[in-house]
């Protein structure tokens, strides 16, 4: 058993930036990230539904999806121990195939609440070239100690 | 974006708040989803690929926290269903309600709690928390809504909670296409 050496909080600090992630956008990018999701919106898998009625460009990335490369964007950084408690992203424009979109983030917050639980907040914004396309608030839990594990929280100890 | 405010009709302002669709999930949350996920997303998280992780991080396997919304999912088609099934019913009838053909989503909000498991079955239900006046963007004319959700599992557990920012819309007529 593998758990790789966690993010401990301190270790963080407010101005840290995350490592950019870089992802080419296909048509099965989108379609996978909409069918994984139960997403059978046609605008997300059918061009001329996309282009037509919607009036947009081409099928474009799902909200679940998004949140889902975000969540992923979070894990990469902190590693299997960091838990993301609550995300809010605001989509501002769409992300399509043949776009490059790109995640940047930006610690803004480090924190330990009452529970004793330790919280990073992170900016994060997806843009694709000169287009910021989302913008994301997120609290991840961390572990405060190398014995600390934030997905041992329950109940009155886990307050995202 | 312009604002042309105007009061929430009678029957509308009635549901905000009020718990609607309260639907229990067909079948119970299973790892094929998570790894469609995983693989969507090309995560390499070993809490979801590597089982001996999961038990010492979160006691065995879990589901992505953000796969929350798929459990709320209908499919596509089953026997005795009629027409396309939708999920997020409400907001779909308030796209009907305001003769609005288009929508996309704005925003996300999503709150976690216990985690997630193989085997748990899903229950939520909607509340329409908010619409907006009359509203023009680069996308057409229509308007805003809040919609939150509440997801809990078999034993009543608060799993998470999720708001959606809707914008229906109805395409200006110089740039035709919508039906």
């Amino acid at each position: 058993m593998n758990v790789p050496t966690p993010l401990l909080l301190d270790a963080v600090t407010v101005g840290d930036r995350l490592p950019e992630l870089s992802v080419e956008v296909t048509p099965t990018t989108v379609v996978l990230g909409a069918l994984a999701s139960r997403d059978w919106r046609p605008m997300h898998h059918d061009y001329k539904f996309a282009t037509e009625r919607n009036g947009v460009a081409d099928i474009f990335l799902n909200t679940p999806n998004q949140a889902a490369w975000f969540e992923r964007y979070l894990t990469d950084w902190t590693g299997p121990l960091g838990r993301v408690g609550r995300m809010k992203f605001r989509m501002k424009d769409s992300i399509f195939p043949g776009d490059t979109m790109v995640f940047s983030g930006e610690v803004t917050e480090v924190t330990t609440d009452d529970a004793g639980c330790g919280w990073v907040g992170v900016e994060v914004t997806l843009t694709v070239g000169e287009r910021t396309c989302s913008s994301c608030s997120v609290r991840v839990a961390v572990p405060s100690s190398a014995d600390d594990n934030p997905w041992a929280r329950r109940g009155d100890r886990w307050v995202p | 974006m312009s604002d042309e405010s105007t009061e929430l009709p009678e029957d509308l302002a009635a549901l905000i708040g009020v718990s609607q669709y309260p639907v229990t999930a067909t079948f119970p949350v299973e790892r094929g989803y998570t790894y469609n996920t995983l693989a969507a997303t090309q995560n390499g998280n070993p809490l979801y690929w590597d089982d001996a992780v999961a038990e010492q991080v979160t006691g065995g396997m879990t589901a992505l926290p953000t796969t929350l919304s798929l459990w709320m999912r209908p499919h596509y088609w089953e026997p005795g269903a009629e027409g396309e099934q939708v999920a997020l019913q409400v907001h779909f009838d308030l796209k009907a309600r305001f003769d609005l053909p288009e929508a996309v989503m704005t925003d996300n909000t999503l709150i976690f709690g216990d985690p997630v498991r193989p085997g748990d079955v899903i229950s939520h239900a909607q509340v329409l928390r908010s619409v907006s006046g009359p509203k023009t963007t680069k996308l057409g004319s229509g308007r805003f809504w809040v919609i939150d959700i509440e997801y809990k599992n078999q034993d009543g557990d608060l799993v998470g909670v999720e708001s959606y920012t809707g914008f229906g819309y109805r395409r200006a007529a110089a740039e035709g296409g919508a039906a």
